[in-house]
């Protein structure tokens, strides 16, 4: 038989404010264990939370990037269990009546355009970091257990798609597209390894053709890209094993080991929680009125969509290129600085595709630290575009801006690369080649014209790649001509 | 020495007017105060940590200074559940016995910064959770009127200290009755003021939705001082406002044109005859001084209790979980893993009727119950706001006994809850509403003072302390308990 994999995606994102949800505590990664904690995000007696504005705002530009409708009205909620990590023992969150609901997000699987719907978009607050110590790493079998507070209040999204994503290879498409929405919003860091962006995901698996969903497991603990499809790739194998062997897929949570690569089903007493939801005491609702998500909305960056049709339309890229560039944020970004020193839109999105790309995929490299800045490229492609440097020679160049970081005008004058374009230079030039081979001048007078070719090489060759192309078949075709 | 130079009697209106005029010192007033924790405390029991030092280090300072402060050298005592920087807060539990916080509550900044001088934390019910402030895991606390009963709760530790004269005035908190009651039980005033005019920041929260910081005085005028020094919209408490009305001064006057009405629901079953008729004879005093006297009904106001009995333990339940031995407080831990640790902790650290509180909160939470039991409990809510909205159309304000008893004798009620949480039913409904609410003595009944609760609406707190004021001197009540009438 044949069975169809149905996977629904919860994502949480860190957001990059400047301080915690709750409190004046300062975000960021890392850092000495519990320098950046205070009565608040320590869960003191006594101690209470007041909503970060800003973490409000950037909800609410998430909410209105996935088309989401957004009440106006909504409020926390205590999500209570215990955890040595959870200070409170309860976590604020949304729970009846989140921030942002009903929205959707497009993504291409396959050349198809699929819409996976978007269920909800709502606030909650981070855990502080348990650290076991011990082999496993984890708290069973650990020797003990430290706990950093700098994670603790951190402001965090919890976005939630329907069950319509049919493929590990869509899912992963889909949070490479949110990724990227959220970094146009500039919301989050989005970091999977450093845990900013985390992703869980329901997965059931269902006969081909039929419509009702199956038993689902929650898949936890893919930290990134690739662990997402892996992971969903072996959890799928692993039910339809199951179902194929008459046996029943069992509601639970699954661990996926990025060690091994390996899915491990956890003990459903592990996860039986009554999370006993009610609505926080200590906070007011949030009466987001039109008011504010109306100028949130106005405030909105331009996104991935509108950028790429602005691409096509006003610089004239083909649809592919747009698509291409505006991928991703920082290449998109990158394009826009680059056209700031070079206006020609096509030759910057085909060396930016091409070169640009193509070198970072063979090394493997982050645009974010590449050595050639979108000045220097311009830069470069400007003396490309006036016919100082010849095509071959500026790949060159580029080359070994990438390497060094130098600016192209710098490489170009220490190793003496300017463009010939001096009739007289080349023609000499060409009288040596023609003399040094009379039995291709021989071929070529006889009707031979690919034999021009020959002569063209050869005068790169002398002029290691720096003359004029143009001028070189001209001045060779004058020259055997006589 | 006579009855007017019995440091002990002074209001603290009368002590900074004595003060300013240099007729008295801080210091001298100071230690009085302390003197008489000294002499009685050991009996009465409404202090679990006397900071003496301090007190005479700040009532110095004070005596000293060239500007004073507005509330400069007046001896308060502080009730354990507000933090206090440097100062144990155990909210009289083992499992914050030990536990020195590190920030103050915002409540206890301002009366500093305005000059109080603190002589210490006082005795409670554990976690605020009692009306008897015997479920203190440090003892309980004992009536300055008679030291066979209780004192009230939560907050007795400071009721008592104001009635022994242990303290000129005290803060308190009040949740379902804790400032008013054991004002009531003590012969003294208490006013919970309206949902949201005191910040929490710092109070070791019970049920966040209910909780309110208030004063516990020997007069209204006091209470009226205090709580212009304690209101204020406080940035790290969100369910905080500032006062629509700065507080001022009540003023000598009668009550004409006062609209005033008798809740009926709370004077008929279940409230003793002998306060029923101290809280009558009151009101006709009070309809004498030209208030206008009616009727009110709060047709809901028996739902009050049991809905309250669901909403603040559910709060609790997720207040006190960060109670778990991880951070500060009791760790309990014989070894085995984390959630062993939490268990015996939690086990070990807390009370009886805090357990009770807990296990009623998670029950009413639970899946499948929340509905049947929150969701209800918030209609009822609802519905007693929709009561109390109907009666101050008729009226301004409306009286009621503040407990159905005077103060019992120790261990009375221990065994029976039900019976102990009924000596709520007058405030509770008022907390459910978030109104403002004074108790003041309105005479004796069987030697015990006997309290007259006056509610109104929501920020009318200068309106109520007028009336109260008024109403207080209508009444008369110019006793004090033998622990301070000894000192004249």
């Amino acid at each position: 038989m044949e069975f169809e994999p149905v996977i629904g995606l919860e994502i949480h994102v860190e957001l990059s404010t400047a301080s915690k949800m709750f409190c004046g505590c300062r975000v960021a990664f890392g850092g000495e264990p519990n320098t950046r904690c205070c009565p608040v995000c320590m869960a003191h007696p006594g101690a209470l939370p007041v909503a970060n504005r800003k973490a409000i705002e950037f909800l609410a530009k998430i909410g209105l990037a996935l088309d989401c409708a957004v009440p106006g009205h909504s409020i926390f909620h205590r999500k209570n269990y215990f955890y040595p990590d959870l200070p409170k023992g309860y976590q604020i969150s949304q729970y009846d009546q989140p921030f942002a609901v009903e929205g959707h997000l497009d993504i291409i699987v396959d050349d198809e355009p699929h819409r996976v719907g978007i269920e909800r978009v709502h606030m909650e607050e981070d855990t502080a970091k348990n650290i076991h110590a011990g082999e496993s790493g984890r708290i069973a079998g650990a020797l003990y257990s430290l706990i950093d507070f700098n994670r603790s209040g951190t402001p965090l999204v919890e976005i939630v798609t329907r069950p319509e994503i049919h493929s590990p290879q869509a899912a992963r498409i889909f949070l490479n597209k949110l990724k990227n929405l959220l970094k146009y919003l500039d919301v989050s860091d989005c970091n999977m390894e450093e845990g900013s962006l985390r992703c869980d995901a329901n997965v059931s698996v269902r006969p081909a053709g039929s419509s009702e969903l199956g038993v689902k497991t929650e898949l936890k603990n893919m930290n990134s890209f690739k662990h997402l499809e892996k992971g969903l790739t072996k959890e799928i194998q692993r039910q339809v094993e199951l179902l194929q062997a008459g046996e029943r897929v069992v509601q639970q949570t699954v661990h996926f080991d990025f060690a091994t690569g390996e899915v491990t089903p956890m003990r459903s007493k592990e996860f039986a929680h009554d999370y006993r939801y009610f609505p926080e005491p200590d906070l007011v609702p949030l009466e987001a009125g039109s008011d504010f998500v109306e100028s949130v909305r106005a405030a909105m960056p331009e996104l991935p969509g509108a950028r790429a049709r602005r691409y096509v339309d006003d610089l004239g890229l083909p649809e592919y290129n747009a698509e291409v560039l505006t991928s991703s944020r920082e290449l998109s970004d990158y394009f826009e600085e680059s056209l700031k020193h070079f206006d020609d839109a096509k030759l910057v999105s085909n060396w930016l595709m091409g070169e640009l790309l193509g070198y970072l995929n063979a090394t493997g490299g982050e645009l974010a630290s590449c050595q050639v800045t979108p000045e220097s490229l311009g830069n470069l492609l400007a003396m490309l575009g006036s016919g100082q440097v010849s095509n071959a020679v500026g790949k060159e160049v580029f080359a070994e801006m990438c390497q060094t970081g130098k600016a192209a005008g710098e490489i170009v004058e220490a190793r003496g690369l300017t463009q010939i374009s001096d009739e007289a230079q080349l023609a000499g030039i060409a009288e040596k080649i023609i003399a040094a081979n009379p039995a291709q001048v021989e071929q070529f007078r006889g009707g031979k014209q690919q034999v021009l070719g020959f002569f063209v090489g050869q005068v790169m060759k002398e002029t290691k790649g720096r003359a004029n192309p143009k001028v070189v078949n001209q001045v060779l075709r004058q020259k055997l001509a006589e | 020495m006579a009855a007017k130079e019995n440091l002990l009697r002074l209001s603290a209106v009368e002590a900074l007017e004595l003060m300013r005029a240099g007729d008295l010192t801080a210091a001298a007033l100071t230690d009085a105060y302390l003197e008489q924790i000294d002499r009685r405390d050991h009996e009465v029991g409404a202090y679990l940590r006397v900071t003496a030092e301090a007190a005479r280090l700040e009532a110095a300072a004070h005596d000293a200074a060239a500007e004073r402060a507005p509330l400069a050298g007046l001896p308060t005592a502080v009730k354990d559940v507000l933090c206090t920087q440097g100062v144990t807060t155990t909210c009289a539990s083992k499992m914050l016995e030990h536990y020195n916080p590190i920030y103050t509550a915002t409540c206890v900044k301002q009366m500093t910064r305005a000059g109080m001088v603190s002589l210490g934390k006082t005795n409670m019910d554990e976690f605020a959770m009692g009306s008897s402030t015997e479920n203190s895991a440090f003892g309980p606390t004992r009536n300055p009127w008679d030291l066979e009963r209780v004192p009230g709760g939560s907050s007795g530790g400071s009721a008592a200290a104001v009635a022994a004269g242990e303290a000129i005035w005290a803060l308190g908190s009040d949740t379902g009755g804790s400032i008013r009651q054991p004002a009531a039980f003590c012969g003294v005033v208490g006013l919970k003021p309206t949902y949201g005019s005191v910040s929490r920041y710092g109070l070791v929260a019970f049920a966040s939705s209910f909780d309110q910081v208030g004063p516990i005085t020997r007069t209204v005028r006091d209470a009226a001082l205090m709580l212009k020094f304690l209101v204020g919209k406080d940035p790290l408490d969100s369910t905080s406002v500032d006062h629509p009305e700065e507080i001022v001064m009540p003023e000598d006057r009668d009550l004409s044109g006062v609209r005033i009405g008798v809740v009926n629901e709370l004077v008929g079953e279940g409230i003793d005859a002998g306060v029923l008729s101290v809280f009558n004879d009151a009101v006709s005093r009070i309809a004498a001084a030209g208030a206008e006297v009616g009727e009110a009904s709060l047709p809901n106001a028996e739902y009050a209790l049991p809905a309250y009995y669901i909403l603040a333990p559910a709060e609790a339940s997720a207040n006190l979980a960060r109670f778990d031995g991880v951070r500060y407080g009791l760790r309990a831990d014989s070894g085995g893993g984390v959630t062993e640790m939490y268990e015996e902790t939690r086990q070990k650290g807390f009370g009886d009727e805090v357990k009770r509180r807990i296990m009623l909160g998670t029950y009413a939470l639970s899946s499948g119950y929340y509905e049947a039991y929150y969701g209800q409990a918030q209609k009822v809510r609802t519905l007693i706001v929709r009561d109390f909205a109907a009666a101050f159309e008729k009226f301004d304000l409306l009286v009621s006994p503040t407990a159905p008893t005077t103060a019992f004798r120790l261990g009375e009620k221990l065994g029976d809850p039900l019976t102990m949480y009924k000596s709520d039913i007058c405030t509770i409904p008022v907390n459910l509403a978030g109104l403002p609410g004074i108790s003041i003595p309105a005479g004796m009944s069987g030697g015990m003072p006997v309290g007259l609760q006056i509610v109104g609406r929501a920020f009318s707190e200068n309106r109520l302390l007028q009336a109260a004021h008024s109403a207080e001197s209508v009444i008369g009540f110019d006793l004090v308990s033998p622990l301070i009438e000894e000192r004249d």
